[in-house]
């Protein structure tokens, strides 16, 4: 009894510690800031343009990549092929690289000369240091949360309802869209909403892709190498607040709905 | 009506070989075996959820071997109902409607006659996860029957319900049987097949054993696993004449416990281990004794098995002394007796 309440006792001490650990620099910064020093802040076009720029950027490459990205969640998660686990190992590829080299890799690809770079020159418009640029640097660093969600979400379907549904009818196309998509949505919400967010946070593979326009992370990055960390602090403060309140609202939104 | 050819199908430690069966159109077909027999897996490869790697499936004279499996018309409902989680029990029930495109008008009418029909309008709205079992499996038939499949499969329908429950499932589906419907009923529990069946096939390890009437299989079991399976040798039609009295194949009156049951006719049953054999009339509790003469003794693992025409044939399990004992011998004339608490009855 006395060594289960000692060993309880380290338990919770090394928890706090750990629980500190994450609270204590987030509560810090929180306060860094003075009321004046932040309503400046909010105010300041630049900020707020960035901050749009970061949330619009991150939300289309959560769209866009999940129209693609979810057909193969449920590929992963249904069939057997040859190389099936060499494709998952290369969906968790850009999770593990430094993020800096996957914008090179990024920026390789969408270059002026590259076969994409050239098609969307085309059309007028250059991936580099452009908005559609910054998305695909995001979906790259990103898209592995979603398709890792939703394909343990398809997976946690039962097989048989898939089948029942068949038996009663339903075109494969129907019984996916009927069936395993809405039963695996919460997963594959609860994916979106860790990609969007690991999208909006990304810097290393976004700053080589496109400098400007600035996303947040960028502009705190140079508000701090320019002018100092009390610079830096209120866009920080600022853009994590926004990030927060984001989240809960997401968060909410998505568990009412799947309940 | 429905016909497997060949049937085979390999996995790694289990395979069913050559499952060949007829099923008649309108007739209730139970397919009787332990569990890991075989007996779903057949039904889901009747039903298209899986492919075998050889033979034919025959449904109303096409070959459906390869059709795909929404386009069979063959209903299947699963042990576990798999009903659909997120959508309320109308959205099930309509759930075929839909996919099959009825229009909405005829999609209400349809889902509110087979919600009466199976006693569940009230539940229409309520979700899957608020039902008890039973509603849950009549969820899932009324789901099944809304597009009129040319056969029905069911997966040990009855096993989960209780006593009372599944009395009236077994109502539900002779009703339904009645008006036509084919039925194909899988189970390891033989008072099912006498309540419901038509014909029986027995699967004994991925292999069919025997198939038949219900009379056929348990009379003349063809191997020692059938027998033990059903353990039934005394096997008769019964018409209810009382309360505590029923009449055994139009020929021979016997006394029961008191039988509550609605219907006036079904089947009684006894076992072999339950019958006494003696050469006089014996002053006992044994409230049923007959005077009949033996046809023959055929020795059995555990002993011998007499089988006594008393104008109705019944068999007796008794040890090798007691034939030593009482000189028994074919031809022999003797009494047979039973208590009226050995006897069971299950109506149709």
């Amino acid at each position: 009894m006395q060594k289960q309440s000692k060993f309880q006792l380290v338990i919770i001490f090394l928890s706090g510690i750990a629980l500190l650990f994450i609270i204590a620099p987030m509560f810090g910064l929180m306060f860094s800031s003075s009321v004046s020093q932040l309503t400046e802040t909010v105010a300041d076009k630049e900020v707020q343009n960035s901050i749009l720029l970061t949330l619009t950027t991150a939300f289309f490459a959560t769209l866009v990549f999940s129209i693609a990205g979810i057909p193969l969640a449920y590929i992963l998660a249904r069939k057997e092929f040859p190389g099936k686990r060499l494709v998952s190992g290369i969906i968790d590829l850009p999770v593990v690289i430094p993020h800096t080299a996957a914008g090179i890799a990024i920026l390789g690809v969408i270059s002026r000369n590259s076969v994409l770079g050239k098609t969307a020159g085309a059309i007028g418009l250059d991936l580099v240091g452009n908005p559609v640029g910054i998305s695909i640097a995001m979906a790259f660093v990103s898209v592995p949360f979603l398709l890792n969600a939703a394909r343990d979400g398809f997976v946690s379907v039962p097989v048989r309802l898939e089948k029942t549904a068949l038996n009663l009818g339903a075109s494969p196309l129907r019984v996916f869209f009927t069936i395993s998509l809405p039963l695996a949505s919460r997963n594959i919400a609860s994916g979106a909403i860790m990609m969007f967010a690991r999208g909006m946070s990304e810097f290393g593979a976004v700053v080589i892709v496109a400098y400007h326009p600035m996303i947040t992370p960028i502009m705190i990055y140079e508000r701090f190498g320019a002018f100092g960390l009390k610079y830096a602090q209120p866009v920080a403060v600022i853009f994590v607040s926004v990030s927060l309140i984001f989240f809960i609202v997401l968060r909410v939104i998505t568990d009412r709905k799947t309940d | 009506m429905l016909k497997l050819e060949n049937i085979s199908l390999n996995f790694d430690e289990f395979s069913l070989k050559k499952i060949s069966f007829k099923v008649a159109g309108g007739e209730y077909f139970v397919l009787l075996g332990k569990s890991g027999a075989g007996k779903s897996l057949i039904l889901e490869i009747v039903a298209g959820l899986v492919k075998p790697d050889k033979g034919k499936i025959i449904l109303s004279g096409k070959e459906i071997t390869n059709v795909a499996i929404q386009k069979r018309q063959v209903g299947i409902v699963f042990q576990d109902y798999a009903i659909f989680p997120h959508l309320s029990v109308k959205e099930n029930i309509c759930y075929p409607l839909k996919a099959n495109k009825i229009p909405k008008h005829k999609r209400e009418k349809i889902v509110m006659d087979l919600a009466e029909e199976m006693g569940i309008s009230k539940l229409l709205h309520r979700k899957p996860s608020t039902l008890s079992g039973g509603e849950l499996q009549r969820v899932a038939l009324a789901r099944t029957l809304t597009l009129n499949p040319k056969c029905l499969l069911l997966d040990e329908p009855l096993s989960s319900l209780d006593v009372q429950l599944r009395n009236e499932m077994r109502d539900v589906l002779r009703k339904l049987n009645k008006e036509g419907l084919t039925i194909i009923h899988v189970t390891h529990d033989y008072q099912e097949a006498v309540a419901l069946a038509q014909k029986v096939g027995i699967i004994h390890n991925g292999s069919i054993i025997q198939t038949g009437t219900l009379k056929e299989v348990f009379h003349t079991p063809k191997s020692k696993f059938v027998a033990n399976l059903t353990g039934i040798r005394n096997f008769y039609n019964a018409e209810i004449v009382s309360n505590k009295k029923v009449v055994l194949e139009k020929k021979v009156e016997i006394s029961t416990l008191p039988i509550i049951d609605n219907s006036k006719e079904g089947f009684i049953f006894f076992r072999s281990e339950d019958v006494v054999i003696s050469c006089d009339k014996i002053d006992s509790s044994l409230t049923n004794s007959f005077r009949g003469t033996i046809l023959t003794i055929i020795p059995t693992i555990s002993g011998v098995e007499i089988v006594v025409d008393t104008g109705i044939i019944i068999s007796s399990y008794i040890t090798e002394q007691s034939v030593k004992k009482l000189n028994l011998a074919e031809g022999k004339k003797v009494w047979v007796s039973f208590k009226a608490t050995a006897v069971e009855f299950i109506g149709r």
